[in-house]
Order: C-alpha cells, then sequence, then structure tokens
C-alpha cells in the first residue's frame, strides 16, 4: 500500500533514472544466501534481497505417479505469505498473489528440464518420488516471485535424497543419504521480473515500487549448455495495464542481461556452499 | 562496546526490571511503584531527571500526545470529518469544525479526499480516540500536494530534528529542501527537483541507521558531502 | 535412590547435563516490516516471532472497551520437521494458540490498550521438540521489542522425565524414548519475576512427587532463559 504521493515521486524518479534508494532502475539490491537453515529439510535456503526475505524448504516424499506420466516423478510448489512478514498477509485460503506466484515459480522450473523427473521414478506406474518446494516469505519488501524462484533453485540444487527402505517401500524420514537429487545442472532457471512505470521498466522493486507498478513481466531464462543463447522456458505479464511490443521486446533483452549477472551470483553462492560442505565434511572426520 | 558505551549513560531497560528503589525517585513514564521499587513496565532507554525515573521508548508504533504536529493520510469521511491514520494505536477524527473557514458537507471530498496527506496538530488525546485540528496559528498546515513522503521510526524523530533543530537544519541546507517533520515519523520533504527530495531522504535515513552513533552530526556532515553528486 | 528406583536413563543422547539447556541463540528486530520481531534457537529448534499492534480493532463491535485484545497465531513450516506438515492451521497449532495466548496474557497491560488489538505470528524455522516453547520465549521478545506495556517478561522451557530422571530442555530424541516408564514431556512457561506458572501441559507417566521436581527443575531453566532473554533486548542495537 502506497502513497498517493509517493507513487509520484517514484514515477518523477524513474523518468530522471534513478529510484528513492538511488539505485538505477536495472540495479538490483544486494542479494545474501545462506544454505542448510533447516535441518529437517531435505534442502532449505534462505534468500535475502534488500529487505526481502524469502526461506526455501524442499521436503521429499514418496507417492503414485500421474496416470499420463506414469514413470516420472512429481512436484509441487507451494508459497506462504506469512502474516509475520507483513501487516498486508492475511490467514486464510491461498490469496491469489501467493497461489500466482507458487504457479509462476513452479511453470519455470518444470518448463526448464531442470529437474530430470524421469530419474525421480522409483517403480513405474505405482511409486514415485514427490519433490516439495515450499517457500515462505519471512520479510516482504517486494519482488517476491525473483526471490522465491532463486530460494527455489538453490534450495534443489542443495538437496538431498532422504533414506528409502526398499523392503517396506517407506521413506526414512529424518535420515539423509549424500545423494543429490537428479538435476540437469546446466539448465538452471533463474527468474527475472521486469516492471513499468509511466514509460520506464524497472526491476527488483522495493514494496512501495512494486505497488506503485501497472504491469510487469516475468520471465524464467535459462542457458542450458547444448544452446547457443538463452532460452525463455516460461513468461506471465501481470497487471491490469497493457504492454507495447517494443516495452516487451526491451524487457526480454534486459531480463536476458540481467539473468546473466544472476548466473554468476549463483555459481558463486553455490561454490560457497560446495567448500562449506567439504570443509563439514573434513571437521567432521577429524 | 556494552550497552553504557552505546547510549552514553543511558541504558535500555526491560518490562519488569527495577530501576529504582526506596523514595529517592518518583515513578514518570512507563514505570509503576511495586513495594519499595520502581520497575519499567516497557523496553526502553533509563532515564533519570529531577527526581523521575522515566523510560523513553525506542521502538513501538507513535503515541499521540497533545500539540502534536502529525501527518496523517485520510481514510474515511463521515458528515462530521475526516477519519485520519496517524500511525498511533487509535484513530484519529479531524472534525469539520477544526478546519479553517467554513466549509459544507458536499465541499469535503474536494478538499481533503480519500487517501490524501494532511499536516495536522493534535488537539485532544481521549481514552481510545484522537481528536486533530487545523486552526493554529502556524503555517505549513493543510493538505500536502507537493513533494515526497518518507517514514521514520517515531522514536528517531528527536534525533533527526537535533537540539534545537539543529540536525535537520542541516540536512535542509545541504540539501535545499523545506522539511517538515511530524512526531509521528512521517516527514515533509519539498526540494526544487526530485533528486534533491531523494537525497534529504537517504540523508535523514542515514541518520536514523545510526542514531546510537557518537559524534554522528560530523558523519552526517561527511555523507552529505560525499553524497552531494551534481546537485545544487 | 534405592536399587528399585534407579533410573535407565543415566546419560542423555547429546551428553549434557541432566539440569544443562542446549546452546541458545536469541536476537530482536529480524522482521523489518513487524512492530517488534525476534528470532529464539534452542538448539535444533528456532522460532521466529513478530507483533504487529497496538492497532485498532476492527469490526468495532468486537472491540473491548475495557482493554485490548491479544491475537495468537503460531504456526510450522512445511519444512520444518522431518515429515512434512500441510501448510495451513491444523487442530495442534490451534490449540497451541490458545495456551500460547494464556501464557503471554497475564504479563501484557492489555488493560492500558483498550479497544486495540495486538497480533503475535509465530512461525517454527525449524523443529527439534520444545517448540511451542521457544514460540512463546521468541514471542515475549517480540511484545518486549514492539512496545508493549508488559508487567515482565515470560520464560519457557519443556521438562522431561525420561525412565525416573528428570531433564531440563528435551529434544525430540528424548521425547522419543520408550524404555521404562518411557517419556514425560512437561512444556511450562513461567514468570520469573512474580514467580508464577501461566503455561503448564503435561503427557506421559508421572509421579505426583516426580511432578514436584519437574516444576523446580522447571523454574530454574526458566529463570536461565529469562537472562539470555534480557540480554538479547539489552544488546539489540
Amino acid at each position: 500500500m502506497v502513497y498517493k504521493l509517493t507513487r509520484k515521486n517514484i514515477l518523477e524518479a524513474m523518468n530522471k533514472g534513478t529510484r528513492l534508494d538511488l539505485r538505477g532502475p536495472l540495479d538490483q539490491r544486494p542479494i545474501e544466501v545462506r544454505f542448510g537453515v533447516s535441518k529437517n529439510a531435505e534442502g532449505s535456503v534462505i534468500v535475502k534481497c534488500g529487505k526481502t526475505e524469502v526461506a526455501c524448504g524442499i521436503k521429499m516424499g514418496v507417492s503414485t505417479p500421474y496416470t499420463d506420466h506414469e514413470a516420472e516423478g512429481t512436484m509441487m510448489t507451494a508459497m506462504e505469505l506469512l502474516p509475520l512478514a507483513s501487516a498486508n498477509f492475511e490467514y486464510g485460503q491461498p490469496s491469489i498473489e501467493s497461489v500466482e506466484i507458487a504457479r509462476v515459480i513452479d511453470r519455470g522450473i518444470r518448463e526448464s528440464g531442470f529437474i530430470d523427473f524421469k530419474k525421480l521414478c522409483i517403480k513405474e506406474g505405482e511409486k514415485v518420488w514427490s519433490v516439495y518446494i515450499d517457500l515462505a516469505t519471512l520479510n516482504d519488501d517486494g519482488n517476491l516471485i525473483d526471490v522465491g524462484a532463486l530460494a527455489a533453485v538453490l534450495a534443489l540444487m542443495t538437496a538431498r535424497f532422504p533414506e528409502y527402505d526398499e523392503k517396506t517401500e517407506t521413506v526414512k524420514f529424518g535420515e539423509f543419504t549424500d545423494k543429490k537429487l537428479p538435476l540437469n545442472e546446466d539448465k538452471l532457471p533463474l527468474t527475472v521480473t521486469m516492471f513499468k512505470i509511466g514509460n520506464n521498466i524497472f526491476v527488483d522493486p522495493t514494496r512501495e515500487e512494486e505497488d506503485s507498478a501497472e504491469a510487469r513481466l516475468t520471465m524464467e531464462i535459462s542457458k542450458p549448455e547444448s544452446q547457443k543463447t538463452e532460452m525463455i522456458n516460461a513468461m506471465q505479464k501481470g497487471g491490469e495495464a497493457p504492454l507495447a511490443v517494443e516495452e516487451i521486446e526491451k524487457m526480454v533483452d534486459e531480463a536476458t542481461k540481467i539473468f546473466k549477472k544472476l548466473k554468476t551470483l549463483v555459481d558463486e553462492e553455490l561454490e560457497k556452499a560446495r567448500k562449506g560442505d567439504k570443509k563439514s565434511k573434513k571437521d567432521k572426520k577429524e | 562496546m556494552t550497552d553504557k558505551e552505546k547510549h552514553g549513560k543511558k541504558e535500555l531497560v526491560i518490562p519488569g526490571e527495577i530501576i529504582a528503589s526506596g523514595d529517592d525517585f518518583l515513578p514518570g513514564d512507563w514505570t509503576q511503584k511495586q513495594g519499595k521499587d520502581i520497575i519499567a513496565i516497557r523496553y526502553g532507554v533509563l532515564e533519570k531527571q529531577d527526581r523521575i525515573v522515566k523510560i523513553v521508548p525506542i521502538s513501538g508504533v507513535y503515541i499521540p500526545r497533545r500539540g502534536n504536529f502529525v501527518i496523517g493520510e485520510i481514510k474515511d469521511l463521515t458528515n462530521a470529518g475526516w477519519v485520519v491514520e496517524i500511525g498511533a494505536p487509535y484513530q484519529a477524527f479531524l472534525p469539520l469544525r477544526e478546519c479553517l473557514g467554513f466549509i459544507e458537507e458536499s465541499e469535503m471530498e474536494g478538499i481533503y479526499g480519500i487517501g490524501d496527506l494532511i499536516a495536522v496538530k493534535i488537539l485532544n488525546v481521549k481514552r481510545t480516540s484522537i481528536d486533530l485540528t487545523m486552526k493554529l496559528r502556524e503555517k505549513g498546515f493543510g493538505k500536502i500536494r507537493e513533494g515526497a513522503i518518507l517514514k521514520i521510526n517515531p522514536h528517531r524523530v528527536p534525533r533527526v530534528i537535533g537540539k534545537e533543530g539543529s540536525m535537520i537544519s542541516i540536512i535542509k541546507e545541504a540539501t535545499g529542501c523545506n522539511i517538515t517533520v511530524g512526531q509521528n515519523g512521517l516527514i515533509w520533504i519539498q526540494g526544487p527537483s526530485v533528486e534533491n527530495q531523494i537525497y534529504a531522504e537517504n540523508a535523514i535515513n542515514f541518520i536514523v541507521a545510526n542514531t546510537i552513533t557518537e559524534g554522528l552530526t560530523e558523519k552526517v556532515e561527511k555523507w552529505l558531502k560525499e553524497n552531494k553528486g551534481d546537485k545544487k | 535412590m534405592t536399587k528399585e528406583e534407579k533410573s535407565l536413563y543415566t546419560k542423555r543422547f547429546d551428553g549434557r547435563k541432566f539440569e544443562e539447556l542446549r546452546e541458545i541463540s536469541a536476537k530482536v528486530g529480524v522482521v523489518p516490516n513487524a512492530d517488534g520481531s525476534a528470532i529464539f534457537a534452542q538448539g535444533d529448534t528456532i522460532a521466529i516471532a513478530s507483533v504487529f499492534g497496538p492497532k485498532i480493532f476492527h469490526p468495532k463491535n468486537q472491540q473491548n472497551p475495557e482493554k485490548g485484545v491479544l491475537r495468537v497465531h503460531y504456526g510450522m513450516l512445511s519444512f520444518s520437521v522431518t515429515e512434512r506438515v500441510k501448510p495451513g492451521i491444523s487442530r495442534r497449532s490451534q490449540e497451541i494458540n490458545q495456551v500460547t495466548e494464556w501464557a503471554l496474557t497475564p504479563v501484557v497491560m492489555l488493560e492500558e490498550l483498550p479497544g486495540t488489538v495486538v497480533d503475535v505470528h509465530i512461525n517454527i524455522l525449524q523443529a527439534n521438540a520444545g517448540t511451542r516453547c521457544a514460540g512463546i520465549n521468541a514471542a515475549a521478545l517480540a511484545l518486549a521489542h514492539a512496545g508493549i506495556p508488559m508487567r515482565e517478561m515470560v520464560s519457557a522451557v519443556a521438562i522431561g522425565k525420561m525412565d525416573k530422571t528428570i531433564v531440563s530442555d528435551v529434544t525430540k530424541e528424548e521425547e522419543d524414548y520408550e524404555d521404562g516408564e518411557g517419556a514425560t514431556d512437561i512444556p511450562m512457561a513461567y514468570l520469573p519475576n512474580s514467580e508464577k506458572v501461566t503455561l503448564l501441559q503435561l503427557d506421559g507417566k508421572i509421579q505426583p512427587e516426580k511432578f514436584k521436581e519437574a516444576l523446580l527443575a522447571g523454574k530454574e531453566a526458566c529463570k536461565k532463559i529469562a537472562e539470555i532473554q534480557k540480554k538479547a533486548l539489552k544488546e539489540s542495537e
């Protein structure tokens, strides 16, 4: 919820190429990542982007497959807009905001081919692994789709299978293996949402900026090894205002640039996590 | 840094803490007498002045006081006046009769509509409601049409204003902006350009982020120099 | 103890002394949007609490003109436990809402806040027993941080009886203990100043005299926790 006057200022600032926190329209806020924040989850991470903070936990379970995908595992994404995180979030049925965010993040991961669902099959037609991507907002200062999507892929990258008892065909929750999820790591998708206010496009809004925006375009992008260029795996236009074709083209170009920057950050963070893992394993052995 | 060093001679106390004993002190704001002791009933900074011991809050919602100058948002219109949100636990009300001039009921929305920001003074704080007024001799009341609004922790307002307005004057001069600080933490900034206003906003945020630092004035002046850019 | 009274639980699974608490860390101001907030980690149990209010209570007809209302909402994040819990309200969380509200209300000076509501949100990020206690500890910090007028602080801990041994601050492993008389779980909240109990629940098998021993252990443990909460508030800036 933003004051009319503040919205006016945000627009005026954007028209002059600046923002209330002195960023440029295409600058992201500083991103902080913490891995392994919830030990009972198969994988977990907290991502902070400016003051926005989102936690993601990966839980695994075993279930029967869908009848039209009998040899594939399943995936479910949920985003809890916790009332803890904002006076604007309420209890009750998941709001349309939380449903849209979850579905958009889900599509990007699904369409990219990041998860090898066939390798999640235990017994065709009978038993497959289910991956639950559970997101929860710990503080809302805008850009929940992008931050949530980032948290989701980072959590997936560091997740491990729980122990599975083949005789009883049950999961031994709480006992973890060293086996990573079957991921095509080169297909890692990242989400970049471009927002529009007046004739300006911008990225990574604060809550006030997001509430002032007239429209947005979320793009889920990946750069598989086999491809020469980036691939757009999913897209969603949101908000009431229409977008001109030129605006969309510009948004796609800018999003691709930002994807590259984000990918570098992700690779650095995952490298840190790997080193941290090695160190703690080494400490355990000693 | 120990607590004492952080707040100079002051310390942070917690609810239920004994802050004085015996007859040397009288219980002030946010304290309570319990037998021979005086205990704190709110988290904040302990202050002892002229035999009165009190707590100065540093967090939480705005505590309205009669005579406070505040900035609020019009939430609703009734036939008797406007319902205004000022960030206090209670609703604030600006009666028609407390506005300047004679206003017809039909004119009300045209003057202050829902979503408008107004600068007003607190006339009265009742048990579960607050009365506002615009009828005071000082300038600067009424509808806020231009400029920018910044919201800060209301308990930082004294630091932002500074001793006899010294701190806020430094910001005004360096940024070329007119700055009106509401006691409820809403600050109205009017500058020659949006860049100047953003400059002032960020300077105030810098103060708020560093309230307990020693030598804040010098640090603020340094920040202002470093961030001036090409502003006039 | 005589030979017949000797307990089977002679050494704690994690090597702690019987009266020893798990490692605790607490911090306030972790949710910038809230009026007050705190994170409280007791061993591997992590609770986050945030407070919004006091604010005007709508609908007006539910307002209490005499005093404010405290509303507590407790929820476990779906990935906080080993077997995933579906997001949303459960019967367990509803019960915890109620007992937590009763645990906190005696210290909150609601008579100073007539017609208003204070919302307390508690979420468990990681669970290893004692979740409602960690929640109360976090909530008390968040309420104080939000500047809510309070008579004093509240501290909570889960005491256990493992066969015949009283232990402080149980873990999940201890909760699942089955030897001898098994595990008895006693979550409690205590006001260290006025020395009153505001939360008390129990499930297991315990003799009245042993229970009194547990109650005493709870008092001592809560006093230690109170010191940690005090430190977190005093060192918050």
